[in-house]
């Protein structure tokens, strides 16, 4: 059987356009051997959880420089445990104030990266957290 | 780069004896393996002497300042003259919010404002719209309609202060609110003064924030030319920027190319119109990113200067001086700000600060040290601002113009940067311009590649970024301005006064009107003024303008 390929989803929610960082990661992510699928700008956290779903991701990466993670981080995990699709990993970067990052966390998301994460520690983590297909559904 | 090799033999030998002898052995015993390259990965050499500057000429690479090319500066006096506007982009929260902190920055010596706006307004969208949740007044200030603008210039007369406005998607629909805040003031159109952004084509190469296809965006900018250039002579209706594409990872040469070449395109569509070239080139701006490579900065704005200058004399013929001067702002580069260390940040600006007047900048913002967090705190603001009054009053470095004109490296690089752009720009004309080169994803593609060669690099540590992948420690938290979810309330309350209390047939009428003047492919800027004046909304406008011209989806890639 071929090797099953990890395969990540890189979102950016949120109206900014700043998506080097997820553009980036995308490249860092599939040269280390992972499938990865980018959702493109402003998508909302419906869009988020339903491409997940149907892309069977097996992480989500979210990317969001707008400082609008407060309200639609909390909203994508919650619309993922409503399509029982809670045993997505949720990951994230981007501007994210330390001072929310416990927040975050607690709401759901696994880990977040700030700026000046290296690639290679993000493709670690990945390594380190994800199974391939580790999915129950 | 094309080699000059032609005079000067003594020198070049000399040269290429003394890097051999002498250089090279001294070298070899240092421990000094690392490559010597600029942050966009360009070569540097161990030295620069008459060699590098063989056929250059006086006159026509260099001249006086306020002399074509221009290269040493548009104006005779430069910072003797006048020193550059202090400028800072701020904008957060309410109007209200914003409108407190311009006061406080024109108290503390700032000298023009310069509005930043929330990302539901630079969307066309109201803030109660479903994509503006959580993201009302939080990267900039919320504005709506008319009455929101009101309130932001309240207490600030706008025939004494220069406003610029970054807003591009609708920028056509903001400069109509600025006219009408003006009338009210009782201050003529024809005498105020500022620059909208309006530079749509680097939002499809960089910083996203489209709404419109490309064709009838550009049909809405060269409508504010012409309507500019009639009823609001001392208005910029462009700001050509280089900014985001530099931000979103371009090379200092791709920087320079891909803005110039917007330049160009504008220009062009322009003159198609049947716009007459020197009434409306006078009063087209730029707006460039000061990174960190000090020299490579310098020689940037200096080469942007002489092609532009020989861009509009020779290609487009323009016959008026202003027509051919390369007026530009400067912002430091905020993507070189690391969230490591923070107070690191201050140097970084302070650096790129000093080589946008060296490369001799109208106008500049510097950044704060806290931008990688969030949008600044009044602190960081301060601290920000100091900076340019301390290069200002204390360096000396406004003291003579172009100081560092006719250094061999200096005036190599701006050579060599000329060159590799106008190879550039050759090339986007030969696919036929701009928006054609967009709709290829050729600059997209170009940019994308130089932010992973540049991730990369740091990644390995080929390139060494202080407290990020070197010198690393644990800091303190700093402290951060927060915008809270109350914010949002209060502007959607207002939103719904408006909406309640304004004339309803006024606006449907100016609403309908607007989308027939555009159906007709009419000169909007009469339409728009009054929509706004009918306080109809951003996004109502917007979404009149949808209806007629579509919505750009971008071809996913990474």
């Amino acid at each position: 059987m071929p090797e099953k390929k990890i395969r990540v989803l890189i979102a950016k929610p949120g109206l900014d356009g700043h998506d080097r960082g997820a553009k980036v990661i995308c490249r860092a992510l599939r040269d280390a051997g992972m499938e990865v699928i980018y959702t493109g700008l402003r998508r909302t956290p419906e869009e988020i959880v339903s491409a997940a779903i149907q892309e069977d991701a097996d992480l989500i990466g979210l990317s969001i420089l707008s400082g609008a993670h407060p309200i639609l981080f909390p909203r994508i995990i919650k619309l993922l445990k409503e399509k029982g699709a809670e045993d997505i990993p949720v990951i994230a970067g981007g501007i994210i104030p330390e001072k929310d990052i416990g927040r975050m966390k607690k709401a759901g998301i696994q880990e977040i990266f700030l700026p000046g994460t290296s690639t290679r520690d993000i493709v670690q983590w990945i390594l380190g957290h994800i199974e391939k297909g580790q999915k129950k559904r | 780069m094309k080699e000059r090799r032609q005079k000067t033999p003594d020198i070049r030998k000399s040269y290429e004896s003394w890097k051999r002898n002498k250089y090279a052995k001294a070298l070899a015993a240092c421990a000094a393996p690392q490559a010597f390259t600029t942050v966009s990965g360009r070569k540097i050499k161990e030295l620069y002497t008459p060699a590098d500057l063989t056929g250059f000429d006086f006159f026509r690479d260099l001249n006086f300042p306020g002399e074509y090319p221009f290269t040493r500066g548009i104006h005779p006096t430069m910072h003797r003259g006048r020193l550059w506007t202090m400028r800072q982009f701020s904008g957060f929260g309410t109007a209200e919010d914003t409108n407190r902190r311009y006061k406080y920055l024109l108290a503390h010596g700032q000298t023009g404002l310069s509005v930043a706006f929330h990302l539901p307004t630079l969307m066309g969208v109201d803030s109660d719209h479903p994509l503006a949740k959580g993201e009302v007044g939080k990267c900039g200030v919320a504005i709506d309609s008319l009455a929101d603008m009101e309130v932001l210039f309240s207490g600030l007369p706008l025939d004494k202060v220069t406003t610029s406005m970054t807003i591009n998607a609708p920028a056509a629909v903001l400069w109509a609110m600025y006219i009408a805040v003006a009338e009210k003031q009782g201050v003529s159109p024809k005498v105020i003064s500022g620059t909208i952004q309006n530079d749509i084509l680097k939002e499809y190469i960089a910083q996203k924030t489209f709404v419109f296809p490309p064709r009838p965006s550009m049909k809405l900018i060269v409508d504010t030319f012409e309507y500019g250039a009639q009823e609001v002579p001392r208005w910029n209706t462009i700001s050509i920027s280089g900014y985001h594409i530099r931000e979103a990872g371009a090379t200092a040469v791709q920087e320079l190319a891909f803005t110039l070449r917007d330049g160009i395109e504008y220009v062009a569509w322009g003159l198609e119109r049947g716009l007459k070239i020197d009434e409306f080139a006078p009063r087209l701006s730029y707006f460039f990113n000061s990174h960190n490579d000090f020299f490579e900065e310098i020689a940037k704005f200096r080469a942007a200067r002489k092609i532009w200058a020989e861009v509009m004399r020779t290609r487009f013929g323009a016959r008026h001086p202003r027509s051919w001067w390369l007026r530009f702002h400067t912002q430091t580069s905020g993507v070189s700000l690391v969230a490591q260390q923070p107070y690191n940040n201050v140097v970084r600006v302070a650096i790129q600060a000093l080589a946008a007047v060296l490369g001799g900048t109208q106008s500049l913002h510097t950044n704060s040290l806290d931008e990688t967090y969030a949008l600044p705190s009044e602190d960081a603001v301060t601290i920000a601002l100091r900076t340019q009054q301390i290069l200002a009053h204390e360096s000396g470095v406004g003291n003579t113009i172009d100081p560092l004109g006719g250094s061999y490296f200096i005036e190599a690089l701006t050579g060599e940067m000329e060159e590799e752009a106008k190879s550039y720009i050759r090339k986007i004309d030969d696919m036929g311009g701009m928006v054609r080169a967009i709709e290829l994803g050729f600059p997209q593609k170009e940019i994308a590649d130089s932010a992973y060669w540049y991730q990369k690099a740091v990644d390995a540590k080929d390139k060494i970024v202080v407290g990020v992948n070197a010198f690393e420690m644990e800091h303190e938290p700093i402290p951060l301005l927060e915008i809270d979810e109350a914010v949002a309330r209060q502007q959607l309350a207002r939103l719904r006064a408006v909406k309640k209390d304004r004339p309803q047939a006024a606006v449907k009428r100016t609403l309908s009107d607007l989308k027939k003047a555009a159906r007709d492919d009419e000169n909007l800027m009469p339409y728009l003024l009054k929509c706004v004046k009918a306080y109809a909304t951003l996004g109502e406008i917007m979404d009149g303008l949808k209806d007629v011209y579509g919505e750009y989806e971008e071809p996913v890639t990474f």
